[in-house]
């Protein structure tokens, strides 16, 4: 199947500009090793906190308030997966899939409402 | 793609050079990693440093070159030259990977990008998903930034930039709809035939340029792109006053200019995506798509429209103040989302009465 093979050569393109990314950050750090100095102190490999030493571990726990927003995001994020396929092809779908897809909308529409309504999108 | 607009792309014509498959690649991946730099390179130096210094009445660099147009280059040569350091409580494997992984998002964005009838690296079906689904990779890498340096700062700032990059993902998104709708196709190549196709109401010497119909949509894409960028009414996740530098406060030298070519090249690949969806991208009124002229005017064309884009993000970063963060995400939820759902309805209420 010629189609197929485009297709995927397509995405064959794809993994080569990502590896061209790759390619170029370790070309560039390379090329700095070949000239940048070394001269290790203790006091440079401190963690910046506003020139006082660090307090506490390494990788302190703090309050995710964002936690409800990743569980929005998904729920819309999918929605955005269904709604492109549903635009491509909606002029001949029409009025029918119009409403069915406001339905749709309105119907997730109402997570966020209920969200809003609970007090979840201020800040606290 | 609709059969309107299929003729037009292929009847473009092929060069007389017929090259294999590598050949054309290698081609493609070294004006790719010419592109991305000069991009980043133009929007800093024209935008952030001339345009903004002579808004507050400076000159800005004069020095590196006539009217200081190497001081980027010479930036990028110091930070080459700068000692390289971990700090010793990061998490070493990731603290490396992350700006390579922010940078892997910028380059894919470009993959779809076309620059003429025959001048793109991949005119991949899902066009425009695919660009959008890339430049949320970048968000990965600012979270593992920020973790890996195992600072308070960081962390902060990771936080921050992930919760308001995931917000404003979805009306980015949901501003792109309309115009798949209208266009009926995902393909970026698509879209600008649409728009080169398109007439205003039978007056076609222009073509239809989407920003027209979609003028919400464009709006909307606008400033959460903005936000995308954490440019500076949305730069709280990156805010140096208070949290210093946000996720990148750990990274020195030439890691951190990778951040920085990251954070450029992504602004200048969103304009020129802004440029194609709602501006007509490679097509200029008047030239033919099915002639060699448009492969020849097509990138200087989407690269001034490209510029007008990018104009207006840098305008607004220089002239607004900051949104606290729960503003931020109180703006993103309470009104672009339900402004990009109703764009959505209108604009397929419209599409059936007219």
């Amino acid at each position: 199947m010629p189609e197929y093979s485009e297709f995927l050569r397509a995405y064959l393109t794809v993994a080569v500009v990502g590896g061209a990314a790759f390619a170029l950050v370790m070309v560039t750090l390379g090329l700095g090793r070949l000239i940048r100095p070394r001269r290790p102190q203790p006091q440079k490999y401190i963690n910046y906190e506003s020139g006082v030493d660090p307090v506490g571990g390494a990788f302190p726990q703090s309050q995710i308030r964002y936690y409800v927003f990743a569980l929005l995001f998904l729920l819309f994020d999918i929605e955005a997966v269904f709604i492109f396929p549903w635009a491509v092809e909606f002029a001949t779908l029409g009025m029918y899939g119009l409403v069915t897809m406001a339905i749709f909308v309105i119907v997730l529409d109402l997570a966020i409402v209920y969200a809003w309504r609970k007090g979840v999108l201020r800040w606290v | 793609m609709t059969a309107a607009a299929l003729p037009l792309v292929h009847a473009a014509p092929t060069f007389a050079l017929e090259l294999a498959y590598w050949q054309e690649t290698l081609i493609k991946v070294g004006v790719l990693l010419a592109v991305i730099p000069f991009g980043a390179l133009v929007l800093g130096y024209v935008y952030l440093l001339k345009m903004m210094s002579h808004m507050q009445s400076r000159l800005g660099p004069m020095e590196a070159g006539p009217h200081g147009v190497l001081q980027l280059v010479a930036d990028g040569v110091k930070f080459l030259q700068k000692e390289d350091i971990f700090p010793e409580r990061a998490d070493r494997f990731v603290f490396a990977a992350a700006p390579m992984i922010v940078l892997l998002g910028t380059f894919l964005v470009y993959v779809v990008v076309p620059a003429g009838p025959n001048l793109v690296i991949a005119d991949l079906d899902v066009g425009i998903f695919f660009a959008l689904g890339v430049a949320s990779i970048s968000v990965i890498g600012v979270l593992m930034a920020g973790w890996a340096s195992a600072s308070k700062y960081s962390l902060l700032g990771g936080l921050r930039s992930a919760g308001q990059l995931v917000a404003y993902e979805l009306p980015l998104i949901f501003a792109v709809v309309g115009v798949a709708m209208q266009a009926g196709t995902l393909s970026l190549q698509g879209i600008v035939a649409y728009q080169a196709e398109g007439a205003i109401f039978g007056f076609d010497a222009i073509g239809l340029p989407l920003i027209i119909p979609q003028f919400v949509g464009f709006a909307l894409f606008m400033i959460s792109a903005q936000a995308e960028l954490t440019q500076t009414p949305f730069d709280m996740p990156v805010a140096e006053s208070e949290l210093v530098g946000g996720y990148h406060v750990e990274y020195t030298g030439f890691r951190f200019l990778l951040f920085f070519m990251g954070e450029f090249g992504t602004a200048f690949a969103l304009s020129a995506i802004a440029a194609t969806l709602f501006l007509g991208g490679w097509y200029v009124p008047g030239i033919d798509p099915g002639t060699t002229l448009a492969n020849v005017v097509g990138p200087i064309a989407l690269f001034l429209k490209t510029m007008i884009v990018a104009f207006f993000i840098f305008w607004a970063r220089i002239s607004f103040p900051r949104f606290r963060e729960d503003q931020l995400q109180g703006f993103a939820w309470k009104w672009l989302v339900q402004i990009a759902l109703a764009n959505v309805l209108l604009t397929g209420l419209f599409m059936e009465l007219f």
